[in-house]
């Protein structure tokens, strides 16, 4: 902005730009509408609003004959849910699924992790953080895919290669489903460790502690917060999932499966078992909350 | 709510439509006659039934039929019958070409209209089979114009299955040496199947029809299909997945279409289909007039239209199923030099196309007109979450 913009003898900016924001200037309340208004609409109406119409929709009922949705409000579809015995077991497998992908994770995000923050540094250490984010820009659906060919038997290339395979089934999906997640486990870990001081190991191993040891009590509680972090992104992506299920799972039902399977027959039942993962993510976040590991992000 | 917030757009739509659609048919009546195009149409369809020419430049039937009557296609993809029907319940669709699954539910939701058959010029050649079944008609009125049919077939890999099977009794052997190979189809009426081999294995049920099951008939076709779970590697409703799996042999037992077997054995795949001895199920598929359609006419000429032999010529061979127009033969091997592909299809094969189980919807008024106490169709659905455990 130059003087010359500026009418000479006023000495006040002007022009439409500079009258609004003298007007904001004036008016905060305004200001802040216009500021957090976009993004507050989108939070409650889009983000808690659909959250509030699936709960809302779980509660309807389907009409008699199945063309349309009665707006009654009832717990029926919830009864379901608890009579039949297939829906607790399917609850209970993909709850276990998504526990075991995230163990695997963890195990081995760990020492990649390390490996990239502590052992490498410079051009090493850029290149091995791509190669771990730059499998996120591949589809997921083109690397799904590529599983059912890897881990398929006969005939898949594991098998091929090898002569052993899991093949498709709950084993070849937590497989799968491990690989699809691992950078959301190994980006926060790493952080993590980024942030940890070389020498608080360097003191544990003067101290004569080896390295299990130092890594037991001075990295792991350090690390706890990342490690809780990246479960978040692991554990919820796995509880959601229903494609990979139907390409590497063979006949694994999980939620997200019998959801996709009603939800066009039957939305309203569809939306109660949908209810189920929101249910079990908040027991989760709030179990982790009493951790403390939250505070410590 | 995202409905409440559409309500007020969609009264006021409705009032609009009913304020200026005087020329257009009440619901519950067939049209008396064809009217100017209203240059619209919304269709809901199988994958590959109204091309454009996007998927592959040379499979465009769609282009031309707006060139010659005006009415630009929307076509929304289904992907399973669930879905159409939901998608017809909405009312934002002029027509759909269901399949028996979801036709019968469409007809009794009073989702869609009487045909006037007398409109569709094509409606004479089609196959006389294919006319007023249970799937496309009620009451002796006509809901629909065939469109094209198969079967479901046995298929096997015969370098691991080399016993020729002749009986489905090889998908439902809880000892089968081929357990975690064997696949089947994923969907609720795939239990239908079960009820037609339990119609000839045991005869002490009384099974007449698979789509008509009483209590006992259901429970004992749903039990055969847990037993069966034990021995499923995988169950399929989307086609390039089971055949993915035939070619690798994953999977080397179980139904399949006879589209899957043609794509399979060009790629090398060792393969053989039968229909055993008990029969099988199959899909007729029924172009059918939203009851709420906002362009009735240019429904009126697609379906004149997808009936005529250039273009079911087109739909048949790209999509690998039997047409139901039989002057669709010559056509096929006019424009694609195939002379075989009706043989393949047994298209004109009535004796064969009688012998098949048509997809029907299930419902609790019995479909073979025996009584009222058959389970329906959405206990099939809970059934088929249980089955798969």
């Amino acid at each position: 902005m130059t003087a010359t913009t500026i009418p000479s003898g006023s000495g006040i900016p002007s022009g439409p730009g500079k009258s609004a924001s003298r007007w904001l200037h004036r008016h905060p309340r305004t200001r802040l509408i216009a500021l957090i208004g976009a993004p507050a609409t989108w939070m409650i109406v889009l983000y808690i609003g659909s959250l509030a119409s699936l709960f809302l929709t779980s509660l309807y009922r389907l009409n008699d004959d199945g063309s349309g949705i009665d707006k009654v409000i009832g717990t029926q579809n919830y009864r379901t849910l608890i009579d039949q015995s297939v829906y607790l077991d399917i609850a209970l497998r993909t709850v276990k699924i998504a526990v075991l992908v995230t163990l695997v994770d963890i195990v081995l995000a760990l020492p990649i992790a390390f490996f990239i923050a502590k052992v490498v540094g410079g051009l090493w250490r850029r290149l091995l953080i791509a190669s771990v984010l730059v499998p996120l820009w591949a589809s997921y659906l083109v690397k799904a895919f590529s599983w059912r060919a890897i881990i398929g038997s006969p005939g898949g290339v594991l098998d091929k290669t090898f002569g052993v395979s899991p093949n498709y089934g709950e084993v070849g999906l937590i497989i799968v489903l491990a690989y699809l997640w691992l950078p959301y486990m190994i980006v926060p870990i790493y952080a993590g460790l980024e942030r940890l001081p070389d020498s608080l190991l360097d003191a544990s191993s003067d101290l004569g502690a080896h390295f299990g040891f130092t890594f037991r009590r001075v990295v792991l509680p350090l690390l706890f917060p990342s490690i809780v972090a990246g479960s978040v992104f692991t554990f919820s992506l796995s509880l959601g999932d229903y494609i990979a299920v139907d390409l590497v799972g063979g006949k694994t039902q999980v939620i997200g499966s019998v959801v996709y399977d009603n939800f066009s027959a039957d939305l309203p039942f569809a939306a109660a078992f949908a209810v189920v993962p929101v249910i079990v993510m908040v027991a989760y976040i709030l179990g982790i909350r009493r951790s403390g590991a939250l505070e410590n992000l | 709510m995202k409905n409440a917030r559409y309500l007020g757009a969609l009264v006021a739509m409705t009032l609009l439509a009913a304020a200026c659609g005087d020329d257009k048919k009440s619901s519950g009546e067939a049209l008396a006659a064809i009217g100017e195009g209203e240059k619209a149409l919304n269709l809901v369809v199988w994958a590959g039934y109204a091309e454009d020419g996007s998927t592959y430049p040379e499979y465009d039937w769609v282009h031309p039929f707006q060139d010659q009557t005006g009415c630009v296609v929307k076509s929304k993809i289904a992907a399973t019958s669930d879905e159409m029907f939901q998608l017809m319940g909405t009312g934002d669709y002029d027509g759909v070409s269901a399949s028996g699954d979801a036709s019968v539910r469409l007809i009794d939701a009073k989702l869609v209209d009487p045909v006037n058959t007398a409109l569709i010029k094509n409606y004479a050649d089609l196959s006389p089979f294919l006319k007023d079944q249970r799937y496309n008609s009620s009451d002796g009125k006509n809901y629909g114009i065939p469109h094209g049919w198969g079967a479901n077939y046995l298929m096997w890999r015969t370098d691991v299955v080399t016993t020729a099977p002749d009986s489905w009794s090889v998908v439902f052997d809880k000892g089968s040496p081929y357990a975690g190979k064997v696949t089947a189809y994923d969907a609720p009426i795939y239990i239908a199947d079960a009820a037609l081999y339990l119609k000839t294995a045991q005869p002490d049920l009384g099974i007449e029809d698979p789509y008509s099951l009483n209590q006992a008939q259901f429970d004992a076709s749903v039990a055969l299909l847990k037993d069966q779970h034990s021995i499923i590697g995988e169950y399929w409703n989307d086609y390039t997945k089971t055949q993915g799996a035939f070619e690798q042999g994953s999977t080397v037992l179980g139904t399949t279409w006879q589209v899957i077997f043609n794509l399979a054995t060009t790629n090398g795949a060792p393969l053989e289909t039968v229909v055993p001895k008990e029969g099988a199920t199959g899909w007729s598929d029924t172009w059918m007039v939203s009851s709420k359609a906002a362009h009735p006419n240019c429904m009126y000429m697609w379906m004149d239209y997808i009936t005529s032999p250039a273009v079911q010529a087109q739909v048949a061979y790209y999509f690998g199923e039997a047409p139901a127009n039989p002057k669709a033969c010559d056509e096929i091997n006019t424009q694609f030099a195939d002379p075989t592909h009706c043989d393949v299809f047994k298209a004109n094969d009535s004796a064969f196309a009688q012998s098949i189980a048509f997809w029907a919807t299930p419902r609790k008024q019995c479909l073979n007109g025996k009584g009222s106490d058959c389970v329906p169709f959405s206990a099939w659905i809970k059934a088929w979450t249980e089955i798969k455990g």
